[in-house]
């Protein structure tokens, strides 16, 4: 035990260790108990990436799914419907659906591992039964696994988007925002996504969320356009978050921007911020009784 | 280091009733201590132990770790702490040596000193060779040795072990003890649970003994022996059923005699002389012997023989 064997003998804490490590910055103790967070969720970020290293090619295929949906329905189907009216007045199939698909995929990426991963670490791996026995705290933990959930949303999001204007899909310079909207529309579903699966018992569980993901991405707007429902189920689609993400989307690929969309991005500042609380609770209570 | 008075675990289970796992114990370790629990599974040792690892909150009761209170400052006290878990939660999508590089991160430690701190905990637990296997090409006693060098990343005060050895081949077992002496003589306080009495003898300065989510009993090894049993045991075997013939006259020659399907045990402090007087009485075992006592005798002694679940 070379790096400082004198510590297990001696009171207190080791001077030098202390410096080693960044304590949390005042105002975060301030604003979280203590008991809740060390102000480290990085490092859990940190093993995440690590570990994303034995499963690179279930990432890489996820990409292709909202892919194949583009050139399907956009090219193939496009070529017979020709142009739909949006919120900018008629486009093409293709640059009609293909936001509805960015928005999915960024979706997709956030519920895959925010349920399907996280449920296996934490029912299976006792990955978070590790993690709570050192000092990190359960808001530690679910910041730390909300934000790798987002970035593998964000990560589809950008390549789907490349995808698209390599396609000629986009038709404004507010795409720019595209990124930073997709973290937000990931960072929605990632932070939901987790808070339901600390309920769900067994895999059999998992497909309910899967059968419940299914039909949001074919009846949020994503192929057509809102009016073509009556009232009673334009109201219905209007209540799901993945109706809020694909406005988001269309707007700034075609240009259509609007004081509306910042209640549509309220929409997933509220999932994200109850989200992390609903988490971190929910961890604790069932890793720390 | 631990001080604990009455100290008491509840749970409800879903049925509405109320497990009470831990019922009010008293536990004063100071450092430097090797300190064990012993007792039959479902005594509440792992209860107690979450409770120490503050990752269980207390029902009822005082409990203060390293002078803290874990309910309040849990974070501040699993900071020193090591853990090691009843079953091996090492992380399967990472290498051996990324295991314990990424745990030392959990505790907020430079990337630099982490991979140091890694290579040297390699070396402890003799796997430097395996440094970059995936954890689930490891054998049992492999794994069990990470497990316990991944608890030292952060050259913990109070060490904590849950049936470190459970389901080991001897071989591996003795390189964990050795391993375990060597944090003892480092002045690191060690607190285990194990129902290996040969474990407990070897290891601990000063055991309870658990039943039924109370201390039935608290010394040190031999005083325990002293207490609960006698120096010497002589054990008769007989062809099972014929035992029973033979009671009556060996009962007369100890003051404690057990009766096995196929043995009695007369508990002696002298077996040789014991066991001379009982074939003078007439008694024709098949088979004799003369051991000292165990920790085993005490423990069966003071939580019974029958399986508990």
């Amino acid at each position: 035990m070379a790096v400082s064997s004198d510590r297990a003998v001696e009171h207190g804490v080791h001077p030098l260790r202390e410096k080693l490590r960044p304590q949390p910055g005042v105002l975060v103790l301030r604003i979280i108990p203590l008991q809740l967070s060390a102000g480290r969720s990085r490092v859990v970020l940190e093993r995440a990436l690590r570990s994303s290293k034995s499963f690179r090619w279930t990432i890489i295929s996820g990409f292709f799914e909202p892919v194949f949906y583009l050139l399907a329905m956009g090219a193939g189907i496009g070529a017979l419907i020709g142009t739909v009216d949006g919120p900018t007045g008629p486009v093409a199939y293709a640059a009609f659906i293909a936001p509805g698909l960015l928005a999915t995929s960024a979706m997709n990426g956030a519920i895959f591992d925010s349920t399907v991963n996280v449920f296996f670490k934490l029912k299976y791996a006792k990955t978070y039964d590790a993690m709570l026995a050192t000092s990190l705290g359960p808001m530690d933990v679910a910041l730390g696994e909300v934000g790798w959930a987002l970035g593998r949303g964000a990560l589809y999001a950008t390549a789907f988007e490349l995808v698209m204007l390599a396609m000629g899909l986009i038709e404004s310079w507010w795409a720019l925002l595209v990124v930073p909207v997709a973290i937000l529309i990931a960072l929605g579903f990632a932070a939901v996504g987790m808070a339901v699966t600390t309920y769900l018992k067994t895999f059999q569980h998992l497909d309910w969320v899967m059968t419940a993901v299914m039909p949001m991405f074919l009846f949020s707007t994503t192929f057509y356009p809102i009016d073509v429902y009556p009232r009673g189920v334009q109201i219905l689609v209007q209540c799901l978050p993945l109706y809020h993400g694909i406005e988001l989307m269309r707007g700034l690929t075609l240009g259509a921007v609007g004081i509306g969309m910042l209640g549509h991005a309220a929409y997933f500042v509220v999932m994200a911020i109850g989200g992390v609380l609903f988490v971190s609770r929910r961890l604790e209570k069932l890793l720390l009784t | 280091m631990i001080h604990a008075a009455g100290l008491t675990k509840s749970f409800d289970t879903k049925g509405g009733e109320t497990v009470h796992a831990v019922r009010g114990i008293d536990l004063d370790v100071p450092r430097g201590e090797a300190f064990g629990f012993l007792g039959p599974n479902g005594a509440g040792k792992s209860s107690t132990m979450r409770m120490i690892a503050c990752v269980s909150p207390r029902t009822d009761g005082e409990l203060s770790i390293l002078g803290m209170d874990p309910n309040t400052q849990g974070i501040a006290i699993r900071d020193r702490l090591g853990v090691v878990p009843q079953q091996d939660n090492l992380d399967e999508e990472l290498t051996v040596r990324e295991n314990l590089y990424v745990y030392a991160r959990y505790f907020g430690f430079s990337k630099t000193y982490c991979w140091a701190k890694a290579d040297e905990l390699l070396e402890f637990a003799q796997l430097t060779e395996k440094a970059n296997a995936k954890v689930t090409a490891l054998s049992g006693g492999m794994k069990r040795r990470l497990t316990i060098a991944r608890s030292l990343v952060n050259d913990p005060e109070l060490l904590l072990l849950d049936e470190p050895t459970t389901g080991l081949d001897p071989q591996a077992r003795h390189v964990l003890w050795d391993r375990l002496f060597r944090l003892k003589q480092a002045g690191v306080t060690l607190v285990l649970t194990t129902h290996y009495m040969d474990e407990a003898e070897q290891l601990c300065d000063r055991l309870v003994v658990m039943d039924g989510g109370q201390i039935v009993a608290e010394g040190s090894p031999a005083q325990l022996i002293a207490r609960y049993s006698t120096r010497e045991v002589v054990e008769l075997r007989f062809v099972p059923g014929t035992q029973h013939a033979a009671e009556p006259v060996a009962s007369k020659l100890v003051d404690r005699l057990e009766v096995l399907p196929d043995r009695l045990l007369l508990y002696t402090q002298d077996g040789d002389d014991t066991l001379e007087q009982a074939h003078a009485a007439g008694i024709e075992p098949v088979a004799s012997l003369v051991r000292r006592s165990t920790l085993e005798d005490v423990f069966l002694r003071l939580t019974g023989r029958s399986l508990v679940d």
